[in-house]
């Protein structure tokens, strides 16, 4: 259950650290995840909802790309306008457009390319890692996601934001 | 039969489970997730897995029975079911998906038949289980809280 944090901070126990995100972060922050399998997507959800997020989630990248306002029928119309969510996390598999194209749309986009983008995957494979990570990705997690890997995730968040 | 033995018996058959590799840490992890507020996630997400499994099953079957195997369609089908098998902490079927796979890399139409009769039969074994530790789960805290009002004088 290893995950890269760009950074080079490989994350230690943070034992002060309040649970709850509403606290750390003063809302709750909005969650955009993505994953093709629905019991995933149902844990990933649940996950995220226990640790205080907003959370939307979609079924493929272009679901999600719709949802952030970047479909192909939508072009510019983002111009000027916040980002809709705190966080995007997607599977890397999934069919039609991998985790690792909809991280290339988002960083291409000049209104979202801030927006920090989490790659889960079920396989432990370095040159995907790292190719993931190079195209900004501020995390790659293993599958299955535990409890403490979302933990994990917030302080990693909370050190990003600041 | 009383609270105590009705929680022994659950924790029993739960130790069990995973004794015997039908369940691994992950399925702890889903119990963790549920709390006062989804006192059914469990069961819930488990009942997404079997129905989702069945879907894929008789996919893969329908997709071996072709004349021309499609070894991309099926080792795709593989990986969900590797994954939700995974998710929920089902080990043994996850690891006959992990067999099937390598069997779609080699286009071993034998390998896959083979494999395809083993994640059933795995699957079926699990559901069993399942539904039998499911009979017998834990009441919620709040049945808890009125069983032993009533049980204890």
């Amino acid at each position: 259950m290893l995950y890269q944090i760009m950074d080079g901070d490989y994350g230690g126990s943070c034992g002060g650290c309040s649970e709850d995100m509403t606290v750390e972060f003063g809302y709750e922050p909005h969650v955009l995840a993505v994953d093709d399998n629905l019991i995933d997507r149902t844990l990933v959800e649940k996950l995220l909802k226990n640790s205080s997020c907003k959370v939307t989630t979609a079924e493929n990248g272009l679901r999600a790309l719709e949802f952030l306002g970047l479909g192909s029928d939508q072009r510019n119309s983002l111009e000027g306008t916040v980002s809709k969510v705190n966080l995007v996390i997607t599977d890397y598999c999934m069919p039609g457009m991998t985790g690792y194209e909809l991280l290339k749309k988002i960083k291409e986009s000049s209104v979202l390319k801030e927006v920090p983008v989490v790659i889960m995957s079920s396989e432990n494979i370095p040159t995907r890692i790292n190719q993931c990570l190079e195209e900004g990705a501020q995390m790659f997690m293993l599958k299955p996601l535990k409890q403490s890997d979302v933990k994990q995730l917030k302080r990693h968040l909370m050190k990003y934001r600041s | 039969m009383d609270l105590v033995q009705l929680q022994r018996q659950f924790v029993d058959y739960k130790t069990s489970l995973y004794h015997e590799g039908f369940l691994d840490e992950q399925f702890t992890q889903l119990q963790e997730l549920q709390d006062e507020n989804n006192p059914d996630f469990v069961v819930e997400v488990v009942s997404l897995f079997f129905e989702d499994s069945e879907r894929l099953l008789n996919e893969l079957a329908r997709a071996l029975e072709q004349q021309n195997i499609d070894y991309k369609r099926i080792d795709a089908h593989v990986h969900q079911l590797k994954g939700s098998s995974s998710s929920i902490g089902a080990q043994r079927v996850q690891k006959v998906c992990i067999a099937f796979r390598n069997y779609c890399e080699e286009q071993n139409v034998e390998g896959c038949l083979k494999c395809l009769q083993q994640v059933r039969h795995e699957y079926s074994l699990v559901k069993t289980k399942l539904e039998s530790l499911f009979q017998v789960r834990l009441p919620c805290r709040r049945e808890i809280f009125f069983l032993s009002k009533k049980v204890l004088p």
